[in-house]
């Protein structure tokens, strides 16, 4: 009898909520919380722990949460994932209480945690039990702050994250959201109807689309669920199991070939747009880019690669799009790239083709200034090797933002062609003699123009700031490759510390 | 229907459109030009220029309508 009412048990655990939830969930496109987690370890889930949690109950498998652990490539790592069959994945104190005791193992175990989400939020009903104590749901959140840069947390959204539950994704590392199902909001569509008098639906309030685009709140947008775990799973090569490690060399790989070299796709005419993907491509590992909020702010292109199969980190201007000009939101999004890279020891690759930040009442009243703060301000803190390439162009504060020679890269190098300077040509000349060319005749404009134009660019000629030692080193664009290859071995054994305090203040 | 709007402020430099053109997603259909920069605008939907909205040489501001695409 024991036995079988054991047996009984695990399998109910197992199976989790009533079968028609689970079809429900198929016809969602959605997989069961085990086939997800199947998925994503090599050999699924290695160890549970609280499989019995609510056993009880009955109707409340698991108490809707699987945590464990299982390797992904071979190293371990913690997980909990919401079982979207048992009361739509909600929290009552048991599920709260094994997400914080897995956060802890991770902990512990100095490993990568990640946070497979499906979930209504809150159960009203059990609210004392787990929404306000010290192991309330608040406890989650606190301890998942506590981990940040000690282990990688990732958030695979494959639901809802509902009200307080939203936060899960707000304070991990990366959020990937699936397409048509993942979403994230504080209030429902009924309770913005109610509340505030808005009707929307839930896909423009917080689905996966708006969120990956608009929000920024969402980092990678996946068509599938297979599709999410596979990021993941790349993802996680690029980086150490904590912040002690470093991250594994894995398969030096020459670049990919092209029919144009880099010195070719790079226009002349410093305001002509190029694709900077095109010049990534032929720096990095073959196929080892791995984008990170790739549909959010455009403008500005972040990704983890490989260059002789060491990680980087890479901040690009992207000229295509609203030419490669940095507003609040590239701020935002580059300052937490490169706190993330930093915090896990992966080197930066800072590559400059920027005209500034943009100007103007619109974003002046967005707080452009404080923005573009954050990002300098985490360029500067980062003590990684940071290697400054100015591509094209480097003017005013994009300078700085881009890790200009102030902020102590390792190396600032310079493609030829290269202009750095507080504004372009076209720029300077209107500010410094705007008066003057008014006062001159209409067929004597031109030319004076062009004139001051051209002792502008001898002034800024990039010889003269290598002879003033400005920069380190003027390359040929074909060899950037090879001189970054040298670098990232040469800085290796970088170890320094930035500012000795309790921390900074940091603007937000 | 779709219509395609600046993405930042500037000017309208040119059209590489005109009115009853096929496009596909992705191409570029205008050149703003702003911080002294070119800025290439693509179309998100597929069809024909039905209407040309902006006119060249238009100070634009961001999200304004630049043309129409059917």
């Amino acid at each position: 009898m024991e036995k079988n009412r054991h047996q009984h048990y695990v399998e109910s655990a197992i199976k989790g909520g009533h079968e028609k939830y689970h079809e429900k969930n198929a016809s969602q496109g959605k997989l069961f919380v085990r086939e997800r987690l199947a998925l994503l370890f090599d050999n699924d889930l290695e160890v549970e722990d609280g499989l019995f949690a609510n056993v009880l109950d009955g109707e409340l498998p698991a108490d809707g949460v699987v945590t464990g652990i299982g390797k992904i490539n071979g190293r371990t790592v913690c997980v909990m994932a919401n079982d979207s069959t048992v009361k739509a994945g909600s929290w009552g104190s048991r599920t709260v209480e094994k997400i914080i005791r897995i956060q802890e193992t991770a902990d512990k175990l100095g490993v990568p945690l990640l946070y497979l989400v499906d979930s209504a939020g809150a159960r009203i009903t059990d609210q004392l039990e787990m929404f306000p104590g010290r192991r309330g749901a608040g406890r989650i959140f606190y301890n998942q702050i506590k981990l940040s840069g000690r282990v990688p947390q990732i958030c695979l959204l494959f639901g809802p994250s509902a009200a307080g539950g939203a936060y899960i994704p707000a304070f991990c590392d990366i959020v990937v959201m699936v397409e048509g199902n993942a979403s994230m909001y504080l209030g429902s569509p009924r309770m913005a109807e109610m509340v505030i008098g808005e009707k929307v639906d839930l896909e423009t309030m917080g689905g996966a689309k708006m969120h990956c685009s608009t929000s920024g709140c969402g980092d990678v947008l996946a068509k599938t669920e297979q599709e999410a775990i596979e990021y993941a799973r790349k993802y996680l090569s690029y980086f150490p199991d904590s912040y002690k490690q470093k991250p594994d060399i894995i398969g030096p790989k020459i670049p990919a070939t092209f029919e144009k070299s880099l010195q070719e796709i790079i226009p002349e005419n410093q305001n002509v747009p190029f694709n900077m993907y095109d010049l990534i491509n032929q720096i990095i590992d073959e196929e080892s880019f791995c984008e990170v909020k790739k549909l959010f702010a455009a403008e500005i292109i972040t990704g983890l690669a490989r260059i002789n199969g060491q990680s980087v980190g890479i901040i690009a201007n992207q000229p295509r799009v609203k030419g490669g000009v940095l507003f609040a939101d590239s701020a935002d999004k580059a300052a937490k790239f490169i706190s993330l890279c930093d915090a896990f020891h992966i080197p930066l690759i800072f590559l400059a083709d920027v005209p500034g930040f943009m100007i103007g009442s619109q974003v002046e009243k967005m707080g452009i200034i404080r923005h573009g703060a954050k990002m300098i301000y985490a360029m500067s803190e980062a003590t990684v090797p940071k290697i400054t390439v100015i591509v094209r162009k480097a003017y005013g504060a994009g300078l700085y933002a881009m890790a200009g020679p102030a902020f102590e890269p390792d190396v600032c190098i310079a493609l030829t062609g290269a202009q750095i300077a507080v504004m372009g040509p076209e720029a300077a000349v209107n500010a410094v003699y705007a008066n003057k060319i008014a006062q001159l005749p209409k067929d004597q404009q031109a030319a004076f123009v062009q004139e001051k134009r051209d002792e502008y660019r001898e002034d800024i000629d990039i010889y003269r700031l290598a002879s003033e030692l400005i920069i380190d080193e003027v390359i040929e664009p074909n060899n950037l490759r090879a001189v970054l290859e040298k670098r990232l071995e040469a800085y290796k054994s970088k170890e320094i510390k930035f500012s000795e305090r309790k921390h900074g203040v940091s603007p937000v | 229907m779709g219509i395609v709007r600046a993405s930042m402020a500037g000017t309208v430099w040119k059209f590489l459109v005109n009115e009853g053109d096929k496009v596909e997603v992705g191409q570029d259909v205008v050149i703003l030009e702003s911080m002294k920069m070119e800025i290439p605008i693509v179309t998100e939907t597929a069809g024909t220029v039905t209407r040309i909205i902006a006119t060249e040489g238009d100070f634009i501001n961001v999200d304004d309508e630049l043309l129409e695409i059917n």
